[in-house]
């Protein structure tokens, strides 16, 4: 199987600090990988190193087999790789309608047939022309992220890096994104690199993942290893039993 | 989705639909809200009330002027006080209707309040988003430079550029527009970095878009509503400026009805005859008062962190 994304021995620094520390990864194409980790264990900085808005210090990206150049981008690989950011109250630009959103992304890429593309995305993400001509303080959170996961599949991106595409989201809604996100990748056998920091997310969505801490990956496994309990390391241990919430123990 | 037959909508409705059909629903509806943010403030329009009636002014000055603004009656009215007749705000020292002259100066006034604002804000607008969207050496380089036209006083630097460039309306636009931008590039650098490094910003950056492009269509956007309410608000500022420089014999030269210029000819006789030099004072009052109350609307109706709203 081929790899789709890959990461070989990654340092990100933000003038001092040190936010990726010898990171290296290998995503397989068509699959799901997860990366998940406290606040700060670099899990969002990897995502964006590969989006090219991080600035990295050194090691070696790769995309679809082609090594990234540390900064510049070219615009063959925006078509080839999409983010959905965490925040979709951020993630939109408030002064224009989602129809202006969506024809950006055409408009620097230069295709043709705006008009059905829109639609159609607007379709595939449920939620009908109805939302075109909105802005986006007058959808829901759950309808922007929508808009932001039409806005990043318009191009017909190979991959897609998500970045906490639920936290922000409450449960219900979370749900329906997340089941939104399953049939776009079987639909277009996309490649999803995703952070999250709630591990039933990541063991639900992922096939592989790497558990983070402060910039170091400290183990790498499969979801069936980390359901079966499977696991080496023992900050993972405490991240699952941490991710099981309150348990209240008898006296 | 299919449309759903439904009662036909009023005008109002339509404009305040969360669901609008159209590019140009959401605009118009978007225009609505602002609209009724600014009405809802009575003071701005007053202030946009007087400025109409500026317009109309200067437009039908020609219709509207019971006699020449340049060429008075020197034998036979002379300094009249106002309500004479045939003169409502009586004459000058060399028999010329007043009002004519206010009629006609409303012209100028207008002629440099345009021409300032289409000079100054589109430079001070590119200069403050590119420092902001930029930073490093650029954004030094283009901060400093307008640190060194803040560093100098307005008037004294429009007075240096008027005395090189030679006395006149178009000298002193020029003038008053080098010295006016610098406030806007710092408007504009502060809304820039506020949104800079916004999601939004970094997801059109992803879509492989050009710093041109994201500074022109997606962070400028973000610097008009302040820069708007600024300008606004500076245009009195112009005008008293301009009529500073009239004043001084360096704005518009006579006979042209300018109201800083009438200020200055009726200063040798204002305890005798008083109006000469009121009426034009009044002039611009009443035109600095009306921006400056347009300026708090725009404001209110504008205000760019209550626009998500």
């Amino acid at each position: 199987m081929s790899t789709a994304v890959s990461a070989h021995d990654v340092t990100v620094i933000y003038e001092d600090f040190k936010a990726l520390d010898g990171v290296s990864i290998a995503v397989d194409r068509g699959k799901s990988y997860g990366l998940v980790g406290e606040s700060g264990s670099g899990k969002s900085t990897l995502l964006r190193a590969i989006a090219g808005l991080a600035p990295v210090a050194s090691g070696r990206l790769e995309v679809n087999g082609r090594t990234l150049a540390p900064r510049r981008r070219d615009k063959a690989f925006y078509r080839d790789v999409q983010m959905v950011f965490q925040d979709p109250y951020g993630s939109l630009h408030p002064r224009q309608t989602i129809d202006r959103l969506l024809q950006e992304p055409l408009a620097i890429h230069g295709l043709s047939d705006a008009e059905a593309r829109i639609a159609r995305a607007l379709d595939e993400v449920g939620l009908g022309t109805g939302f075109r001509f909105r802005y986006s303080h007058q959808l829901s959170g759950g309808q922007r992220q929508r808009v932001a996961i039409a806005r990043a599949l318009i191009v017909e991106p190979s991959i897609l890096l998500l970045d906490e595409p639920t936290s922000a989201l409450d449960a219900s809604v979370q749900a329906e994104v997340l089941n939104l996100l399953e049939q776009i990748q079987r639909d277009r056998g996309l490649t999803f690199l995703m952070v999250s920091h709630d591990l039933g997310v990541v063991t639900h969505m992922c096939d592989q993942l790497a558990v983070m801490r402060s910039g170091k990956v400290v183990e790498r496994l499969s979801a069936a290893d980390l359901v079966a309990g499977r696991i080496d390391a023992e900050y993972t241990r405490n991240l699952m039993v941490a991710s099981k919430g309150f348990v209240r123990t008898s006296a | 989705m299919t449309a759903v037959p439904s009662a036909p909508l009023s005008r109002r409705d339509w404009l305040l639909s969360d669901r609008p059909q159209s590019r140009m629903q959401a605009r118009l509806g978007r225009a609505y809200m602002t609209w009724r943010r600014f009405s809802a403030n009575r003071l701005a329009l007053l202030g946009l009330g007087i400025l109409v009636v500026l317009i109309l002014m200067a437009i039908f000055a020609g219709v509207l002027s019971p006699h020449s603004p340049v060429t008075g009656d020197l034998a036979g009215a002379r300094l009249l006080p106002p309500g004479s007749p045939g003169y409502l705000l009586g004459t000058d020292e060399q028999g010329r209707d007043i009002l004519s002259r206010l009629l006609h100066g409303s012209r100028l006034t207008l002629f440099v309040i345009i021409l300032v604002a289409v000079i100054a804000a589109p430079i001070g607008l590119i200069v403050g988003a590119v420092a902001g969207y930029a930073g490093g050496w650029i954004d030094a380089v283009l901060m400093r430079i307008t640190d060194i036209f803040l560093a100098f006083p307005k008037l004294v630097l429009a007075l240096a550029l008027v005395a090189a460039l030679g006395p006149g309306i178009e000298n002193a636009v020029l003038a008053i527009a080098v010295t006016s931008w610098p406030p806007y590039a710092r408007i504009a650098r502060a809304e820039t970095m506020t949104v800079r490094n916004a999601d939004y910003i970094a997801a059109v950056r992803l879509m492989g878009a050009s710093p041109l492009r994201i500074v022109l269509l997606h962070v400028m956007p973000m610097c008009l509503s302040s820069l708007i309410v600024r300008i606004t608000l500076d245009m009195a500022g112009v005008i008293l400026t301009a009529a500073g420089l009239g004043f001084l014999g360096l704005g518009a030269q006579p006979p042209l009805p300018e109201w800083g210029a009438m200020i200055a000819s009726g200063r040798r006789f204002i305890l005798d005859q008083w109006w000469v030099a009121t009426m034009p004072g009044i002039a611009i009052l009443l035109v600095s008062l009306a921006f400056n109350l347009l300026g708090d609307g725009l404001r209110d109706a504008l205000d760019p962190r209550e626009a998500g709203q």
